[in-house]
């Protein structure tokens, strides 16, 4: 359980870390910006009470916008795909019985299931990112065509983690 | 009271996904109203440190760049410097005096160009035809004759060196007024040859060597050299010598053009008592 929980931190500080330092910073093409942040909420463990997940949600959305100087907007995109999060997993979970403490990732249940998972996660945190970042721009086509690039780029980063930084479970 | 806490117990998730979005945009919409939020102002400290790391692990990795910038911009301010600049008011010597009709002026300027290894060598000033120089003007340096300019452009002259086989100048002894031609043979650059000298003179080791101011190139008394060796006897009655020249060629540095300003009367009046 310690364990978990460590590892949980040291993630969130990671990956809040590396999307103000490195991500923000390069941006593909002028307008794709990866959010791979939000792999923190995908990762959560399958036990995580519905509440803490919210409020582990706020707090990194709020960490990320600290740093990006657009308060509100990455913290209400977050807490909204934490909100979805258990009903997905829910509706996607399967037949086998997990450990709680277990993360979900590419080894537990296979890349098809991983990758449907986070997919959502993903689309549902980046649309409503762009969304809300569209208070400040117009032009709604473009601000969809950037988020399903970005969402492209945030899919290929989160597979290319599963590879590289989780083990085998079995 | 028990059903609304019951209500709130069974639905927290949700109040709390509410409570937390509205948070959320409440933040938003007091960002887009007010630019410089507390929120903005509290978090500064945090991040402003945080993006300082990263801003510095920026430039790092731009360094390239910005030293080529800084390349650039230090290679504009040089072009700037005085020294990289030609003084172009020269301090011309000119004495006023009513006694005195001025004959010399004097031109300082330095050598940018300089070889003594060849058989007929050339050296460059850094003064041109913009300040003065015309061709056929004598160069002396604080050690005595250097050459003749030969040709000019508007800010720079070539001027012929004594080490040049092609170069005579009129030279004499200081002692006896005796004179005689002086060219430089190629060999040793600190010898030259002092030629037809009259037979009957005598000659020493150590005689000074001036110029003897009959062309109207050189000012008379400009030192040459001393008197090393004689070296021919009596050939057609002349004798030769060779003199060890006072300038140093191998360090010349700082030197003088000498204007003539009375040189176009000389020659006039000379080539009418020729013609005559």
């Amino acid at each position: 359980m310690n364990n978990v929980l460590i590892r949980n931190i040291i993630r969130f500080v990671v990956l809040v870390l590396l999307q103000v330092g490195v991500l923000n910073q390069v941006q593909l093409g002028g307008f794709i910006n990866p959010y791979l942040y939000i792999l923190f909420v995908i990762m959560l463990p399958f036990g995580t009470p519905g509440w803490l997940t919210l409020v582990l949600s706020f707090a990194l959305g709020l960490s990320v916008d600290m740093f990006c100087n657009s308060p509100g907007i990455h913290t209400s995109a977050t807490v909204f795909a934490g909100f979805l999060r258990p009903y997905l997993l829910d509706s996607l979970m399967p037949r086998e019985t997990v450990e709680p403490t277990d993360t979900p990732n590419i080894r537990i249940f296979g890349a098809g299931w991983f990758v449907k998972y986070s997919l959502t996660v993903v689309l549902v945190h980046h649309v409503f990112l762009f969304v809300v970042e569209a208070f400040k721009f117009s032009s709604l086509h473009l601000i969809l065509w950037r988020a399903l690039l970005s969402i492209v780029f945030t899919m290929l980063l989160i597979i290319l983690s599963q590879f590289l930084f989780t083990r085998s479970n079995k | 009271m028990k059903n609304l806490i019951l209500f709130i117990l069974r639905n927290h998730y949700v109040l709390l996904f509410i409570l937390l979005e509205s948070v959320s945009f409440v933040l938003v919409v007091r960002y887009n109203s007010y630019q410089h939020t507390s929120f903005i102002n509290s978090s500064a400290a945090v991040a402003g440190r945080v993006n300082t790391v990263f801003s510095s692990v920026n430039n790092y990795l731009s360094l390239n760049q910005r030293n080529q910038e800084l390349n650039n911009e230090l290679a504009r301010l040089r072009t700037m410097m005085p020294e990289s600049s030609k003084i172009d008011t020269l301090a011309a010597q000119t004495a006023f005096d009513s006694v005195y009709t001025q004959q010399y002026e004097y031109l300082p300027c330095r050598v940018i160009s300089n070889s003594v290894k060849s058989a007929n060598n050339f050296l460059t000033l850094d003064i041109g035809s913009k300040h003065g120089v015309e061709p056929g003007m004598a160069v002396v340096s604080a050690m005595g004759a250097v050459g003749v300019v030969k040709a000019v452009s508007p800010n720079f002259s070539s001027v012929i060196s004594l080490l040049n086989q092609n170069l005579k100048i009129s030279a004499m002894l200081e002692k006896s007024g005796y004179f005689g031609s002086l060219g430089w043979e190629g060999g040793d650059y600190r010898i030259a040859n002092l030629e037809d000298l009259p037979g009957h003179i005598t000659v020493r080791k150590g005689d000074v060597v001036i110029t003897s101011g009959y062309s109207t190139i050189f000012p008379k008394g400009v030192m040459i050299g001393n008197v090393e060796s004689v070296t021919a006897h009596g050939v057609n009655g002349f004798m030769s010598a060779s003199v060890r020249l006072s300038v140093d060629f191998k360090r010349l540095s700082n030197v003088q053009v000498v204007r003539n300003l009375l040189k176009k009367e000389q020659l006039e009046l000379q080539e009418m008592s020729e013609n005559e």
